[in-house]
C-alpha cells in the first residue's frame, strides 16, 4: 500500500518537475538560425564544394587517382617545345601539360579531402559553398578546365604535328641509328669476315 | 505502478491467430531502414525476426581496391554517427603494422575527439531513445547540444559528420587555436543538459516505468551473443577495452565504467542500458577534462610518412571502443598499398542480433522501447 | 422550452434563429482551432529552444491557414482495399461527435445553444460517439497499424470515461444538478465560489477543498485519455503504429480527424472549466460580470486548459497500454471514489 501511494505520488511529482523545466524553456533564448536570412558562421576549412584554379593546375592527376569515389576526370596533353604561348603555371613553374578535361561529378564526391591534400601547387580546394542543389544530375557534372575548344583543338593539332615529328623524327633517328648499326655490323662483319673465313677454312 | 512480467502464453491450451506485422523499412522507429517482420498475439510480441541490408554498400569489398589512405572514408560511413571512433581502430591497426609511433599531441587529441564523438554518438541513443518512448522534447535539447560539438569538428577537420580526420601517422589538421576553450566550454553544457534531461526524462515515472524491466537481457546472454558496449555493460558485465586492454593513451586517464544495477528494475532492463549512456557521458567529460590538461601545445600533428604506404606482408585485429561497442578491424596485407582484405566487426550488427532473444514476451510497444535501447546505426549493421 | 440565447431575442423566425445558434460554435470552432493550431506549433517551438513557424505572416501567425490550404489541396486517397463506405464516413462521425457536445456547452448566460437539464450526462453520452469512428476509422482501413490503434483506443476510451464521470458526478452532486447553466449560476460570486473551492457556502468547505481539487486533476487525466493526447496518445502513438488509427488517411479526412482532435480538447476543457473553475464567472466577483465578459472569461479559461494539454503533450514520454489501464482502473478510479464519497458526505452533513 506504501509502495503504492509513493508510485502514485511519484508519478504526479515527476510530472510537475518535467512540466517546470518545460516552463523554464519556454523563455529561454532561441537557438533556431534562420537559415536564408541568418547563417551560421562556416569555418574557412569546410569541406564543401570543391573548385579548381585551373591556371594553377600542373595536370599531375595525383587527385584522380586518390579520388576513393572516382569522381575527378582529368585529361592532359603534353606542352610542346615550341609552342607559342608563354607556358607557364600561376605558381611560376613552367607548365609541362596542358589540361583540356579537368571533370569534377559532384554527385559522386563524397567530401573527403583527400585530393586537396596530395595536390602538389594547391590548385584543387574546397570552398566553403554548399548551396549548389541542382534540378538535374547533369549540372552537378562542373568541367573546370579553363581552355576553349579550339584551344584544346590547336594544342591537339600542335602535339599531332609534334609527335608526328617526334616520331618521323625517332623513326629517322632509328633508321639511322639501324642503318648505323647495320654499317657498323657491315664494318664488323667486313672486318671479321676474314676470321671467319679463316675460322672456316679450318 | 504495475511490476511487468514477461508474459508466458501456453500455444497448447489458447487457441489464437496471431498478426504477423511489418515492422518497417519505413518507420518511424526503426533508426533507419531496417525491417522487421513481427509476429504479434493481440499487443503480445511473440517473434521478431529482422531483415537487413537494405544499406549494403560492399564497404569491406570496395576496401579490397582502395590504397589504405582512400579507405578511411567509406569507415567513416560505416557508423556515421561515431565517425571519429570508426577510424581509431582502424589508423591504429595500419600503425602498428608499419610500425610507427605517432606524436604525443596527436594521441590526445583523437582522444579527446573520440570522447567527444562518443558524448555526441549517446546523445543521439539516449535522445532517439526518448523519442520511441513519445517525448519529443529531451531529443531537441540533445540535438542542440550536439551542434556545438559538430561545431568543433567541423573547425578542426572541415566536416561535420564524415571526417575523414585521423590519418595513418596523424591527422589531417591540426585543430584550431581555440579549441581547448571549446571543449571545456562544450563539456560545461553537456553536464548541464545531462542534468536536465535527468529530471525531464530518465527519472520521469512515466519513462521508468516504460522501461525498466522491459527487455530484460542476462549478462550471461549477452555475452553468449558477443554484446559490447553499453548493452554488455547495461547486464552488469563491467568490460571496456578502454580499460580492460588499454589501446592508444586511454591508461594515463582516470575514469570509470558505469554498469547497470538494476536501480529502478532487474539488471540489463533497457533504463540501465539507458543510464550506462547517460553514465558514460559524463565520465567521457572527465577525460576530456583530464585529456585537456595534460595536451601539448607544441608540435606536428603528422609522422612522415612515404608516399605510398605500404604495410609489410602480415595480418592484424585491431579493436577499440566504439560508444555502441567494440569495433574492431582484421586487416590482410600482401606487401602492396592496398588491402588483401579489411574485415570489419559491426558493432551494432552483433548487438542486433540479441534482439529477438530478448524481445520475445513483450508487448509490441516495447519491442520498439527494446530497438531503441540497443542503438543501432544501420549504416554498420548493413556496411 | 425555456431558454437564455440572445439569438431569438434577435431573429423572430424561430428556425433562422436555430440554423444561426447551431452555426455560431461551428465559426468559433474553427477560428478556435486556427488558434490552438498556432498554440501547438508556437508552444512546442518555444519549449524546444526554436522558433517554430516564421515564414507564413509575422511570427508564422498565417501558418495553421497555410496548412489548412495545403490539406484541402492534397489528394484523397482511398486504400484499394478499404471498405469505403465506413472509411469515408469515420472522420465525419469523429467531428460529430465532437461538435454535438457544443450543443450545451454555456457560452454565456445569453448564448446556451440548448439548455438542456441533463447537459452534463449529455455530454458524456455524445463524447462517447467518437470511439465509434476510431473503430470504424481503423478496421475500414484494412490496415494492421489502424487496427491496432482502433483496439486500444476503445479500451482507453471506455476506462477513462468512468474516472471522468466519477469526477463530474461530484459536482453534480455539490451542485444539484446536471444543467450546466444552473452550474455556472451555483459558482456565481469570485473565485472562493467556484467548485474548486467547494462551491457558495460557509468557511466549513474548505475541508472539501483537497477532494475537489483531486477530482478536477482526475479529469484532466482523464480527459486528456479521452482527448488521445500525450501521455495518453497510445493509439496514434507515433513511434509504435505510425498514426495508428488515420494511417491511411489524407487530405480533407485527416483534417477531419485534426479538427475534431482540436475541438475534443476544447469541449474537455470547457468541461473541465464549468465544473471546477467558474465557467463563465468572472474570479473577482461581480467586478467584470456581465454578457460580454462571460464569453471572456469563459473562452480565456478554457483556452488555458488547452495551453495546459499542449504544454503536458510537449513535457511527457507515452505510457504503455496496460500501463494506461493501470491508471485508469486502479489509480483514478480508486481516488475518484473515495473523493466522491467524501464530497457526498459533505454534502448530506451540510
Amino acid at each position: 500500500m506504501l509502495e503504492y501511494i509513493k508510485n502514485v505520488w511519484l508519478g504526479f511529482w515527476t510530472v510537475i518537475v518535467g512540466m517546470k523545466i518545460t516552463f523554464t524553456h519556454l523563455f529561454e533564448k532561441k537557438v533556431t538560425v534562420q537559415y536564408p536570412d541568418d547563417r551560421y558562421p562556416i569555418p574557412p576549412n569546410a569541406r564543401n564544394k570543391l573548385h579548381l584554379e585551373p591556371t594553377l593546375c600542373n595536370g599531375c592527376t595525383s587527385c584522380a587517382r586518390i579520388c576513393p569515389v572516382n569522381c575527378i576526370k582529368v585529361e592532359t596533353l603534353r606542352v610542346v617545345p615550341d609552342d607559342p604561348e608563354q607556358p607557364m603555371i600561376a605558381d611560376g613553374t613552367k607548365r609541362k601539360l596542358w589540361v583540356p578535361v579537368y571533370d569534377i561529378d559532384f554527385a559522386k564526391c563524397c567530401f573527403c579531402g583527400l585530393c586537396t591534400t596530395v595536390c602538389p601547387t594547391f590548385a584543387i580546394k574546397h570552398t566553403v559553398e554548399f548551396e549548389y542543389s541542382t534540378y538535374s544530375r547533369d549540372d552537378l557534372y562542373v568541367r573546370f578546365s579553363d581552355m576553349s575548344p579550339e584551344k584544346v583543338a590547336e594544342k591537339k593539332k600542335m602535339l599531332e604535328e609534334f609527335q608526328a615529328k617526334e616520331k618521323a623524327a625517332k623513326a629517322e633517328a632509328a633508321r639511322k641509328a639501324a642503318e648505323e648499326k647495320s654499317k657498323a655490323e657491315a664494318q664488323a662483319k667486313a672486318e671479321s669476315s676474314p676470321v671467319t673465313e679463316s675460322k672456316e677454312s679450318n | 505502478m504495475g511490476e511487468k512480467k514477461r508474459i508466458e502464453l501456453d500455444y497448447s491450451k489458447i487457441e489464437s491467430d496471431r498478426m504477423r506485422l511489418n515492422v518497417g523499412p519505413q518507420h518511424p522507429s526503426t533508426h533507419g531502414v531496417l525491417r522487421l517482420e513481427v509476429e504479434l498475439d493481440g499487443e503480445i510480441v511473440t517473434e521478431v525476426v529482422p531483415h537487413i541490408g537494405y544499406l549494403h554498400r560492399c564497404f569491406e569489398k570496395h576496401a579490397e581496391k582502395m590504397t589504405y589512405p582512400q579507405v578511411i572514408p567509406y569507415i567513416d560511413r560505416m557508423d556515421y554517427v561515431t565517425s571519429m571512433n570508426n577510424e581509431l581502430p582502424y589508423v591504429m591497426a595500419i600503425e602498428k603494422m608499419l610500425g610507427i609511433e605517432v606524436p604525443e599531441k596527436v594521441q590526445y587529441i583523437r582522444v579527446i575527439m573520440c570522447e567527444l564523438n562518443r558524448i555526441a554518438s549517446h546523445q543521439i541513443a539516449v535522445a532517439t531513445f526518448g523519442l520511441d518512448a513519445g517525448a519529443f522534447t529531451p531529443f531537441l535539447y540533445f540535438f542542440r547540444d550536439r551542434e556545438y560539438i559538430l561545431a568543433i569538428f567541423e573547425k578542426a577537420s572541415g566536416a561535420r559528420l564524415l571526417f575523414n580526420y585521423f590519418w595513418i601517422g596523424g591527422l589531417a589538421a591540426d585543430v584550431h587555436p581555440t579549441f581547448k576553450e571549446d571543449v571545456l566550454a562544450i563539456v560545461k553544457q553537456v553536464r548541464k543538459t545531462n542534468k536536465e534531461i535527468e529530471d525531464l526524462l530518465i527519472y520521469n515515472k512515466i519513462f521508468i516505468e516504460r522501461t525498466a524491466n522491459v527487455g530484460i537481457l542476462p549478462p550471461d546472454v549477452a555475452i553468449n551473443y558477443a554484446c559490447s558496449g553499453p548493452v554488455l555493460r547495461g547486464s552488469g558485465v563491467k568490460f571496456d577495452l578502454r580499460k580492460n586492454e588499454p589501446y592508444s593513451i586511454y591508461d594515463r586517464f582516470d575514469f570509470d565504467i558505469p554498469v547497470g544495477m538494476g536501480e529502478v528494475g532487474t539488471v540489463g532492463d533497457c533504463w540501465d542500458r539507458n543510464i550506462v549512456r547517460m553514465r558514460e557521458m559524463e565520465q567521457s567529460c572527465r577525460i576530456i577534462e583530464q585529456a585537456i590538461e595534460q595536451m601539448p601545445n607544441e608540435g606536428d600533428v603528422q609522422e612522415k610518412l612515404p608516399k605510398k604506404i605500404k604495410p609489410p606482408k602480415g595480418d592484424i585485429y585491431m579493436r577499440a571502443e566504439n560508444p555502441k561497442g567494440d569495433l574492431g578491424f582484421y586487416i590482410v596485407s600482401n606487401g602492396t598499398d592496398k588491402p588483401e582484405r579489411v574485415k570489419a566487426r559491426g558493432t551494432s550488427f552483433v548487438n542486433l542480433s540479441v534482439l529477438p532473444e530478448i524481445s520475445k514476451g513483450y508487448m509490441f510497444a516495447d519491442l520498439i522501447l527494446i530497438l531503441g535501447s540497443i542503438d543501432i546505426v544501420l549504416g554498420e549493421v548493413d556496411r | 422550452m425555456e431558454t437564455t440565447n440572445f439569438v431569438y431575442n434577435l431573429i423572430p423566425n424561430e428556425t433562422i434563429a436555430i440554423i444561426v445558434i447551431s452555426v455560431i460554435p461551428l465559426i468559433f470552432l474553427i477560428v478556435y482551432a486556427l488558434l490552438a493550431i498556432l498554440g501547438e506549433l508556437k508552444i512546442s517551438a518555444w519549449i524546444q529552444e526554436r522558433l517554430g513557424p516564421m515564414r507564413t505572416g509575422p511570427w508564422g501567425i498565417l501558418q495553421p491557414i497555410a496548412e489548412v490550404v495545403k490539406l484541402i489541396q492534397k489528394e484523397d486517397l482511398t486504400p484499394d482495399s478499404a471498405n469505403k463506405p465506413l472509411f469515408n464516413l469515420a472522420p465525419y462521425i469523429i467531428f460529430m461527435g465532437a461538435y454535438a457536445s457544443f450543443a450545451v456547452i454555456p457560452f454565456s448566460r445569453y448564448f446556451v445553444p440548448s439548455g438542456i437539464n441533463i447537459g452534463l450526462f449529455y455530454i458524456f453520452a455524445v463524447g462517447s460517439i467518437a470511439v465509434i469512428g476510431i473503430v470504424m476509422g481503423g478496421w475500414a482501413s484494412n490496415n494492421k497499424y489502424s487496427l491496432l490503434g482502433a483496439m486500444r483506443s476503445v479500451a482507453q476510451i471506455i476506462s477513462y470515461e468512468i474516472p471522468g464521470a466519477m469526477a463530474i458526478l461530484s459536482v453534480a452532486v455539490l451542485a444539484s444538478s446536471l444543467d450546466l447553466e444552473k452550474i455556472n449560476i451555483a459558482q456565481e460570486g469570485g473565485i472562493w465560489n467556484w467548485f474548486i473551492f467547494g462551491g457558495q457556502g460557509s468557511w466549513s468547505k474548505i475541508w472539501v477543498f483537497p477532494f475537489t481539487l483531486v477530482l478536477s486533476l482526475i479529469y484532466l487525466v482523464a480527459s486528456l485519455a479521452e482527448t488521445n493526447r500525450t501521455p495518453f496518445d497510445i493509439p496514434e502513438g507515433e513511434s509504435e503504429l505510425v498514426a495508428g488509427y488515420h494511417t491511411e488517411y489524407s487530405g480533407m479526412k485527416f483534417a477531419m480527424f485534426f479538427f475534431a482532435e482540436y475541438a475534443n480538447m476544447f469541449v474537455v476543457a470547457a468541461v473541465l472549466t464549468i465544473t471546477f473553475f467558474g465557467g463563465w464567472n468572472s474570479p473577482f466577483g461581480n467586478f467584470m460580470q456581465g454578457p460580454g465578459w462571460d464569453v471572456f472569461w469563459f473562452i480565456s479559461k478554457a483556452f488555458f486548459f488547452v495551453i495546459l494539454q499542449i504544454w503536458l503533450r510537449w513535457t511527457l514520454p507515452r505510457l504503455r497500454v496496460d500501463q494506461l489501464m493501470y491508471v485508469g482502473w486502479k489509480v483514478l478510479l480508486p481516488f475518484s471514489f473515495i473523493c466522491f464519497l467524501f464530497i457526498s458526505l459533505f454534502k448530506m452533513i451540510n
